[in-house]
């Protein structure tokens, strides 16, 4: 490898200095506030690695132990910091072990910038070592991508990476670089940030027309409802969005990804929407006049069956992203708009009222549901732990203030459900794609996007098994996440429909799992294993006590199911309390 | 109801963009009957011209997801009796075979074909039109000896279009022109707000 190129950072300065392509890059990073990177290693990115050992002052990076973990890092990391995460990952197997995270991220609008290493520009298409064709793999799955085969091409694509990722509804971006262009030197004339793309608008114009129609058809409502999801988050505009339902006195239920946009104990928080969310939420959906949905794209998890859902009532929707207006639900009045913007005309134009005949209607479905299902899974009579005590005490111990990553399945709605936020920001799961092996990665991510924040994983025992390998990461950077793995010695949701959907034929469930304490231990992180309900509070406090990483395993009943539940196919009205 | 729709769509011509453009389709098992891509008459624009059978509910929520990609300026989607189109196909056929016995002559003026390239041992005619016209004439040529046809994909100019000058800039205004589609309900204005 050429010494030369392993030289001090080139300056920020506007001067002309020849540079190659891998510090071209690492300077695009530095412009941009990077200031972690997950990835790995390997033959086609290892121009780019030899640079950043040039940079470690300035750029951190942590070795993770497989690119899925790097990727959902990455994820954790913009998702509690609201930055644009950044991986790195070498050609061939390094990249397509990326496109997991990659639909995660561009289901869930997460902004990253992952660059990976390509072969020489002369072998693309020859089938050469570890070439793949990753532009064509990743297309369906990225915001935007783009191959640079010449180093001077390297700040200005990057900066519209960056600009692509993180504006409008955000996304994920992959450059692809081939090692040529890595070793490049060329004159490198300073680095502008992108900030306007011809072909690309990322917000559609606010008309005030529908603004004003929205205005009047709440103004006019009995029986309005709040429906809003990440957009509030990704917008920012938590406080716009506080301000519009106090005002107009509405009630308020989210998403699991809009989940932790409004404190959870907010008098006009009703709770979670669709499959397992709260009673009142679906039922109250099809009994409304005027439904306001706000950065939410009615997702099928949502909505149930689309012909049984909210037929009565007039939408109005708040979107950035136009091709969301009318996808699923058509829009009595669309109001595009980054609901930053578009909240604060909304609010200036509604009426200051209350519904309270309207909110006691929710009031009434919360104790059908505190009777049907909350006292028996807050407050077991049986000696066996149920998921969600130890969710609820949990929050007793972090007083709503710890952020919560949560893996894919029961472990996950109820945690959902029952975990208390008082921050944005705080809720850190895989909705959109569902990716079982999210978590353990992704609370590393969040820690280092949060370091002054408690961080919780809450794992199940399938999906810890699915990325446990970052153990070795947490092991190796120091981060300090909090583990939980809630084990019903199950692939539980899958079970729980085997039940219910499939007559008991309980089909490659029964899940073995290793003893993750001794697992964590060699791993040098401490822990224990739980199963009796005095020990519970004094595990989890040891947990959160503990200065450093900690695991731990909470035996839980084997065959619980989560409910409410609406069943695929039914309307949100035949939501099933039992 | 399924109909066949032209979707016009403005791009900055860009590697890769072909693919992205048409995993869009075959995402949703959409089948393209025909796809053309040629420069607009703006510098740096270029123009991509598909044609799909669809409902048009599906065709637009299609073009928004299309125009939601980076790199493409504007969609638009058309009928047949929105859009002036042509497609251009080409027949070889043996020359001795039409010398003797086809009346070439008319045969090229019924079918305002042109004989393109002429040897002694075949003939390239070439005509345009649509799908039904170039049609026609192969079966006409069928009975005698046609070797090879190949039509080309359709090339359309939408019958109320400004040019992409004028849209690009209302496009990059700060407004969206009144006459921009975007709902379907309060496109129909007053009526729908009438409690
Ligand atoms: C990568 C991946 N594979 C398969 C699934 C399907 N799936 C959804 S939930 C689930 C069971 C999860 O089991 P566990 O992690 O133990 O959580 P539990 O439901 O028991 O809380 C499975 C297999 C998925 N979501 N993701
Ligand atoms: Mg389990």
């Amino acid at each position: 490898m050429d010494t030369a190129l392993k030289t001090a950072p080139a300056t920020t300065t506007q001067e002309i200095r020849t540079i190659t392509g891998s510090q071209a890059l690492c300077e695009a990073m530095i412009q941009e506030g990077v200031k972690t990177i997950f990835g790995y290693p390997g033959g086609a990115i290892m121009p780019i690695y030899d640079a950043l050992y040039g940079y470690e002052d300035k750029l951190e990076h942590i070795l993770v132990r497989h690119e899925q973990g790097g990727i959902h890092a990455a994820q954790g990391y913009a998702r509690t910091s609201g930055r644009t995460g950044v991986v790195f990952a070498t050609s061939g197997p390094g990249a397509t072990n990326l496109v997991t995270g990659l639909a995660d991220a561009m289901i869930d609008s997460t902004p990253l910038v992952c660059i990976t290493g390509q072969v020489f520009a002369h072998l693309l298409g020859t089938d050469a070592f570890q070439e793949t064709d990753v532009i064509n793999i990743t297309t369906p799955v990225t915001k935007w991508n783009y191959q640079i085969t010449d180093a001077t091409e390297i700040p200005e694509i990057l900066a519209k990476a960056f600009y692509i990722a993180g504006s409008g509804r955000p996304g994920p971006v992959l450059i692809d670089i081939t090692k040529n262009a890595q070793l490049q030197a060329f004159e490198y004339k300073g680095y502008k940030p992108c900030h306007h793309i011809r072909s690309y608008r990322p917000k559609p114009v606010v008309r005030k027309s529908y603004v004003e129609e929205a205005a009047r058809l709440i103004n006019e409502a009995e029986r309005p409802f709040v429906i809003f999801g990440q957009g509030v988050i990704l917008g920012g505009a938590e406080q716009e969005f506080k301000a519009f339902i106090e005002k107009a006195g509405i009630p308020a239920a989210w998403t699991i990804l809009g989940l932790s946009a409004l404190s959870t104990d907010h008098p006009l928080n009703v709770g979670m929407l669709g499959m397992h969310g709260n009673y009142g939420p679906n039922v109250l959906t099809n009994e409304c006049d005027v439904l306001i949905a706000i950065g939410m794209r009615f997702d099928d998890r949502v909505t149930g069956r689309l012909d049984k859902y909210a037929k009565q009532a007039k939408v109005i929707h708040l979107d950035i992203d136009p091709a969301e207006i009318d996808k699923n639900i058509k829009a009595t009045v669309p109001v595009w708009g980054d609901c930053k913007e578009t909240l604060p005309m909304l609010t200036a134009l509604v009426q200051q009222k209350a519904y309270p005949k309207w909110l006691d209607k929710f009031r009434e479905c919360t104790k059908r549901e505190d009777e049907a299902v909350f006292q028996g899974e807050l407050h077991p009579t049986t000696p066996i732990l149920s998921m969600g005590e130890v969710i609820d005490t949990l929050n007793h111990i972090t007083d709503g203030n710890a952020i919560i990553v949560t893996d894919v399945g029961q472990h996950q709605m109820v945690a959902c459900r029952y975990a208390k936020f008082n921050q944005s920001r705080s809720n850190v799961t895989s909705g959109g794609l569902g990716t079982m092996g999210f978590a353990l990665p992704a609370a590393i991510g969040a820690k280092f996007g949060a370091p002054d924040r408690e961080v919780v994983a809450v794992i199940g025992d399938g999906g810890f098994q699915m990325t446990l390998q970052e153990l070795g990461t947490i092991m190796q950077s120091g981060v300090k996440v909090k583990i939980i793995i809630l084990n019903n010695n199950f692939l539980g949701m899958v079970r729980q429909w085997q039940e219910l959907f499939h007559d008991r034929r309980y089909s490659s469930v029964d899940i073995q799992s290793p003893d993750f304490v001794a697992l964590a231990a060699a791993y040098g992180i401490s822990g224990q294993s739980v199963s009796d309900r005095p020990l519970l509070k004094p595990a989890l406090e040891a947990m959160i006590n503990h200065d450093g990483s900690y695991l731990l395993e909470v035996m839980v009943g084997k065959e619980n199911n989560v409910f409410p539940m609406v069943p695929q196919g039914c309307g949100v009205a035949e939501i099933r309390l039992k | 109801m399924k109909q066949e729709y032209t979707i016009t769509v403005y791009t900055e011509n860009q590697v890769g963009l072909l693919n992205r453009i048409a995993i869009m389709f075959s995402r949703r098992k959409i089948n393209i009957e025909s796809l053309n891509t040629s420069p607009s008459e703006v510098e740096g624009i270029h123009r991509f011209t598909i044609v799909i059978n669809e409902t048009e509910d599906v065709v637009r929520k299609l073009v928004r997801q299309i125009e939601k990609q980076v790199d493409v300026l504007k969609a638009y989607y058309n009928t047949n009796d929105e859009i002036i189109w042509q497609e251009l196909a080409l027949y070889k056929v043996p020359t001795d075979e039409i010398a003797e016995k086809v009346k070439v002559e008319r045969l090229l003026r019924e079918h305002g074909a042109r004989a393109v390239v002429i040897r002694k041992d075949y003939t390239i005619f070439e005509t345009s039109g649509h799908r039904e016209e170039t049609d026609k004439l192969i079966s006409v040529l069928e009975p005698v000896g046609l070797i090879e046809f190949v039509r080309s994909a359709r090339v359309a100019i939408i019958k109320e279009s400004r040019g992409f000058h004028e849209k690009l800039k209302e496009f990059e205004e700060t407004e969206p022109h009144p006459s921009t589609r975007e709902n379907e309900y309060l496109d129909q204005g007053e009526n729908v707000f009438v409690m």
